[in-house]
């Protein structure tokens, strides 16, 4: 009886009767083979250098943008909307230049999305002004007939809270985004500067500090060539009113820097260079 | 084995929680499901209010269905099937209360905290960290008695069923655990501890093997305890299940890459991903099959029996959502369907038709040998299954539909080469396949009512001992 289950179990000469018949035998087995995949298909883009080029301009958001970017996520913005253009002719009619690997690397959590039941807004940024985004916000109706978008009047009426924003910057910083010691100190003047509710007072520091070509985390420094002039920040009262900072003033912040900040050059092919070199260190 | 016995020798209590809040949780995800619907159908009923926003809600309907439904169907039929497949009683009874309760506060504090904007902002993973240390928690309790309960089996073999679930309850961890790696900014707030390319590939990761292990190999396994049991007949071929377990166990997991197709994810990965999705085929119609075969001699059973009918038509679904998944991976087609509704309709069939219905099946099963009793109406168990099928195949082609129509109008070219369509062009073309969506969503939430009503008049009746005893063979 046994010898006939014995081969009974033999499936083309792998002793399957033993491992069903055992349960760390199959356990371990599932165990590491479940794992292989993942393994191979993440940790590598960790160590190569191609997967995830060099450019220049890509910098962390700077405190108000970071709160607008809190609020693209807690309204769940990502879900009808994606920010990453791929390198169709349709998309680049539409949309602009396909996203590369090096926008979003600051991005914890990346927000690519994975619908488009609104537009793709990976180059929102300048596409339109903020009084387009205040009356938008307000009612996507009003000025995009078809929409099937909500209304998001509170963002308007609700103050900034900004009790987080320090621990933020922190947070970040302690992976990989190069916020320095002066960013997190000053990221109250910062983000009042760029709401332009302290009468311009602080622009110019917070200039210096984000428009800056030098970025350091963790001993490891990038610098941009000399000839780079990184994209202005964005200052002003965003929803119109330089009274107070809110809600609605961090999300246009945020939006309005989305995709600005490479300079994609003519005669570069950003496509291709992703298998070979990095396009520039 | 009478029933009699079988009450005494297993633990049905704790099955019987898990069956009745999995299906409060499928009324309650599909009621949600329909307003979110609704809402992009008739925009006027987001009214302004931001916890009933769609950006906020849509993840509560993701979440209850799939953790809450799916969840408690996974936990309850895991526990029948592993002491009817071991016959032994569950071992360690307390943690395995202690799964079950934590899998509770975990949903419900899912429903608590997601409308207020608290998210991790990752699909199907929105939970914030410290819903995820209860739910990881749950799943090891959920780990430990199970496992247990194998080892304390009383013949040799471990039945395939068991495989399958075993299968998930190792990969839903490490993809639970490492797509839920973040560090906290306090209770309400987190980064994730990865970004970029890095953390899409991660959380496509978590997010096909959330479909591919806890929705297709729990499932599955699922589907190879009751599935025979309900047609009385044997699995149909044992080669067979060795085959398809071990390529779905090993092909699965490398598929998520094919959710960023044309991305900056490096493109060698994406078209591994888009290979082994091709590859998978295989072993999810060795499933099929393996299901469908099993009804040899047993066919005639479809004619009489609603609940032979679900699961039935469930594996048809299953058939035709892994044939649609490996095409919609390959790059070619993904460059159309991706960002469209065509996702959401391939996501529905296997949710709807696959999952729901599989689940329902082993519902009605379950309740009717727990309780030993026929269902207060069989008649309304039929009205379900005809309420439920309507509802999800509304649904399905109306997402084929609208998801097909927005990839062509994006990419449509008038013979200048200009867009002819601009993006606001497709949405208004959306709003009848919006309606309609909602509508077989609608079905599908009435069609559960009918079955909340039906298993609470159930154990009514043999509360008050009018109930009609179990005819069923077995």
């Amino acid at each position: 009886m046994s010898e006939k289950r014995e081969n009974k179990g033999m499936i083309r000469g792998i002793p399957h009767d033993t491992i069903e018949s055992s349960l760390p035998i199959l356990a371990t087995f599932v165990a590491i083979l479940v794992a292989v995949g993942g393994i191979v298909e993440i940790v590598p883009a960790y160590y190569l250098d191609d997967a995830e080029p060099a450019v220049e301009g890509v910098r962390p958001y700077t405190p108000l943008e970071l709160e607008g970017y809190a609020i693209y996520r807690r309204e769940g913005c990502f879900l009808c909307h994606s920010q990453m253009i791929r390198p169709f002719r349709d998309e680049k009619e539409r949309y602009g230049h396909f996203s590369l690997a090096a926008e979003s690397q600051f991005d914890h959590n990346y927000q690519w999305g994975s619908k488009r039941t609104g537009p793709e807004l990976a180059r929102l940024g300048g596409k339109y002004t903020d009084a387009w985004h205040v009356q938008h916000m307000r009612q996507p109706k009003s000025v995009v007939q078809a929409s099937v978008m909500p209304n998001y009047l509170w963002l308007e009426t609700t103050p900034l809270n900004t009790s987080r924003t320090k621990a933020r910057m922190e947070v970040l910083a302690s992976m990989n985004v190069p916020y320095n010691a002066g960013d997190i100190a000053n990221w109250e003047a910062d983000l009042k500067a760029q709401a332009g509710v302290d009468d311009g007072e602080g622009e110019d520091a917070l200039r210096a500090r984000y428009e800056r070509t030098t970025w350091e985390n963790d001993g490891v420094v990038t610098q941009w060539t000399d000839t780079f002039v990184p994209t202005p920040i964005n200052v002003r009262a965003f929803d119109g009113d330089a009274s107070d900072v809110t809600e609605l003033d961090a999300l246009i912040a945020y939006l309005q820097q989305l995709g600005t900040a490479v300079h994609f050059e003519d005669g570069v092919d950003y496509y291709h260079d992703k298998f070979g070199k990095p396009y520039r260190k | 084995m009478s029933s009699v016995a079988e009450k005494e020798q297993y633990n049905y209590d704790i099955v019987k929680f898990c069956v009745i809040t999995g299906i409060i949780m499928g009324v309650l995800g599909t009621l949600v499901g329909t307003f979110v619907a609704s809402e992009l159908a008739y925009p006027w009923l987001n009214m302004d209010i931001a916890e009933i926003s769609f950006g906020r809600l849509r993840p509560v309907h993701t979440n209850v269905v799939i953790f809450g439904f799916g969840g408690f169907l996974l936990y309850g039929a895991g526990f029948y099937m592993v002491q009817h497949t071991t016959h032994a009683r569950i071992r360690f009874e307390k943690i395995a209360w202690a799964a079950v309760i934590l899998w509770l506060i975990g949903c419900l504090a899912v429903v608590a905290t997601l409308p207020f904007g608290m998210t991790q902002a990752k699909e199907y993973h929105e939970a914030e960290w410290w819903i995820d240390i209860i739910l990881a928690l749950s799943w090891v309790c959920m780990t430990i008695t199970f496992l247990s309960t194998i080892a304390a089996r009383k013949m040799s073999h471990i039945y395939v069923g068991l495989w399958f679930f075993m299968t998930m309850l190792f990969m839903v961890t490490y993809i639970f655990v490492f797509n839920g790696m973040c560090i906290p900014v306090d209770m309400t707030f987190s980064y994730s501890a990865y970004a970029g390319i890095h953390d899409a590939m991660i959380q496509w990761w978590w997010g096909h093997n959330a479909v591919g292990f806890f929705l297709t190999a729990g499932f599955i396994g699922v589907m190879y305890y009751f599935v025979p049991k309900h047609a009385n007949r044997p699995i149909y071929s044992y080669r067979l299940s060795i085959l398809h377990f071990w390529s779905l166990t090993f092909l699965y997991v490398w598929v998520g890459a094919h959710h960023l197709h044309y991305t900056a994810v490096p493109d060698w990965t994406l078209s591994l991903g888009a290979g082994m999705s091709v590859a998978l085929i295989f072993p999810s119609w060795g499933g099929m099959i393996n299901g469908m075969m099993t009804m040899s001699g047993a066919w005639d059973k479809l004619r009489t029996d609603p609940v032979m009918r679900f699961m039935v038509v469930a594996l048809a679904f299953y058939g035709m959502s892994t044939f649609e998944g490996p095409l919609m991976g390959t790059k070619s087609v993904n460059a159309l369907s991706h960002y469209t509704d065509w996702t959401v309709g391939h996501v529905h069939s296997g949710a709807l038709g696959w999952n729901a219905m599989i689940a329902i099946g082993a519902m009605y099963h379950m309740i009717t040998r727990m309780w030993n009793t026929e269902m207060f109406s069989e008649k309304l168990v039929n009205m379900h299954f005809w309420v439920h099928l309507t509802g999800a195949v509304l649904y399905i082609t109306a997402m084929w539909g609208s998801g097909v129509l927005q990839g062509l109008m994006w990419r449509a070219f008038d013979e200048y080469g200009n867009l002819v369509y601009t993006f606001a062009d497709s949405v208004a073309a959306m709003h009848p396949f919006y309606a309609l969506r909602a509508l077989g969503g609608f079905l599908v939430f009435s069609g559960l009512c009918i079955m909340l009503y039906n298993t609470i008049k159930t154990i009514g009746a043999v509360k008050a001992g009018s109930n009609t005893p179990l005819r069923a063979a077995d």
